[in-house]
């Protein structure tokens, strides 16, 4: 179980102490399949960013399986079960895709293996697996190895920073698949960060952030009807207006 | 015969694990040390200077030369003048290479001066490694020349690389291409420490539809020091491309000076130079993988100057 407690941070803007998580308690339990969702600018990348230790809490706790990780490392809460699939994952000159998938699990697996996770995320490995990690990808390529990476790892608890972000329509159909499928198979907590109804409609549970703290958190059944709602009364708001 | 010092040295300059197959010539700490010539390839000494000259026949295919020269004395200063002379419609490999291991106080020092004449429709692919070791106060310096003569339609793919212990190193390559001709560089360069390197390129593309490309991938730790300049001169409808790429940590200097000459309308030039650290993008990626800091950044070294 994930136990986040009380946790703050802050930054400093033109000599002005913003707040962007504020005073947040969560508890995740495991195995679930979470969706984060909220208003753009709530703090959900920030809180994810948070649990990976890709940047330093002001104040709070981090209990994770029990054992405080608050002044962990990225490497140390990585070696001890957590994984990130970035919002804008980067590119590496010369370092191959297959390369990466070795990376990520820590072996010097086969290229069958790799080639497993690669089409795991919906992609024809075999044109893949040599290629380079850099520009010559597309959006939409690169978001599915970075989602891969994570797969293979195979850790208990998985992160995926708002996975459709930046890709095209038809890619996005695709990735909807991915992650009902990693729904059907995955063993260990994923949390995904998203604004998306097929990806919302998938979750055992979803938290809504909004202004740095948890506005609410529940099982789908009931927290998705809420915030659907909300959308439609705001739609027939707008289309009266129009 | 070579001790296990060169034997070491010529693993990691040539490859080499035992004589190559083919034709061969090694020279270690200033003398010949063994050759092997073939039926299409010649090997034969200078007489009015050190160096050798390598003769290969017109039409040789699929045959393989290696020169590696090796130092494990101190204080040894050479310049030794090797030339190509490479007939029509030949496809062969050649491994050049120089491993200097000084564990001693005087300065080590070798100075190849190459010269290619690369005969019509002929390919060659050069491999050319530089490499020092030892932990003497003598200092490990390499100053090749190459210069490349392709005759028309020939293609030269070269690959030079200087990863590790070379002190001080001054590389000078010149080429002069006929129609048709087609020169492709790939250099890979690591320097650390206190290490200074460079490398000055100059490819005159004088034959129609002769085209060139020189691609630099380099790393500066430390308080090294490394200058790039790569000069293409377009006399006519041609192609040429430059790039550096270089990632600089600590308290490196890298210096990137791209030139295109263009002396007619239809020559098509351009450069590409880049200079930065490693992003941090990128250590946290491989670190929220496992790697620690110092592993990541070894990795993506590792992959920039595969």
């Amino acid at each position: 179980m994930l136990e986040l407690k009380d946790l703050t941070y802050q930054v400093e803007e033109n000599n002005e102490i913003k707040t962007i998580i504020d005073h947040l308690d969560l508890n995740i339990d495991d195995g679930k399949f979470v969706v984060i969702t909220g208003p753009n600018g709530g703090g959900k990348s920030t809180l994810a960013k948070l649990i990976m230790g890709v940047k330093e809490l002001t104040s709070g706790k981090m209990i994770f399986d029990g054992e405080d990780i608050t002044e962990c490392s990225i490497t140390d809460r990585a070696r001890k079960g957590i994984s990130f699939a970035f919002q804008q994952p980067v590119h590496f000159k010369g370092i191959k895709v297959l390369d990466l998938l070795r990376l990520a699990t820590g072996k010097n697996i086969s290229v069958n293996t790799a080639c497993e996770y690669l089409s795991k995320v919906g992609l024809c490995a075999k044109e893949y697996i040599d290629r380079e990690v850099n520009s010559s990808l597309s959006g939409g390529e690169l978001k599915r190895i970075e989602i891969a990476t994570v797969l293979a790892r195979g850790t208990k608890f998985s992160i995926f920073d708002e996975p459709e972000a930046g890709i095209d329509i038809w890619s996005f159909q695709n990735l909807i698949q991915v992650f009902e499928n990693i729904r059907k198979t995955v063993k260990g907590t994923v949390l995904i960060i998203s604004h998306q109804e097929r990806i919302l409609n998938i979750a055992d549970e979803i938290i809504v952030i909004e202004d740095g703290k948890v506005k609410k958190h529940g099982p789908k059944d009931e927290v998705l009807p809420e915030l659907l709602g909300t959308a439609d009364a705001v739609n027939r708001a707008c289309s009266k207006m129009s | 015969m070579l001790d296990n010092i060169q034997k070491q040295l010529l693993k990691e300059v040539a490859d080499l694990y035992k004589m190559p197959k083919g034709a061969y010539n090694i020279r270690a700490n200033g003398e010949k040390a063994a050759r092997n010539t073939t039926e299409n390839i010649d090997i034969v000494t200078k007489e009015d200077k050190p160096g050798i000259d390598i003769i290969i026949k017109d039409g040789t295919k699929n045959e393989s030369v290696h020169i590696p020269v090796v130092l494990s004395e101190s204080g040894i200063k050479e310049t030794v003048y090797n030339d190509f002379y490479i007939g029509e419609d030949c496809d062969v490999v050649i491994v050049a290479g120089c491993g200097i291991s000084n564990c001693g106080s005087h300065d080590s020092e070798h100075d190849g001066v190459h010269r290619f004449f690369v005969g019509k429709n002929s390919k060659i692919r050069y491999v050319e490694k530089h490499y020092g070791e030892g932990d003497g106060s003598g200092k490990r310096i390499l100053n090749p020349v190459t210069e490349v003569y392709q005759k028309e339609n020939s293609y030269v793919d070269m690959e030079m690389v200087q990863i590790k212990g070379v002190d001080s190193t001054h590389r000078v390559t010149k080429a002069e291409l006929a129609e048709g001709a087609t020169m492709i560089v790939h250099e890979r360069l690591m320097t650390h420490g206190e290490q200074k390197a460079t490398s000055v390129y100059e490819v005159e593309l004088n034959g129609e539809g002769s085209s060139t490309d020189v691609i630099s991938r380099s790393v500066a730790k430390d308080n090294s020091e490394q200058i790039f300049e790569a000069a293409i001169i377009g006399n006519t409808v041609c192609n040429g491309h430059a790039e550096c790429d270089a990632i600089i940590m600590d308290n490196a200097h890298v210096v990137a000076v791209p030139k295109l000459d263009a002396r007619n309308v239809d020559a098509a030039l351009i450069h590409e130079a880049a200079i930065g650290k490693i992003a941090g993008e990128q250590l946290i990626k491989l670190m929220s993988l496992g790697l620690t800091e110092a592993e990541a950044e070894e990795q993506i070294i590792g992959g920039f100057l595969r």
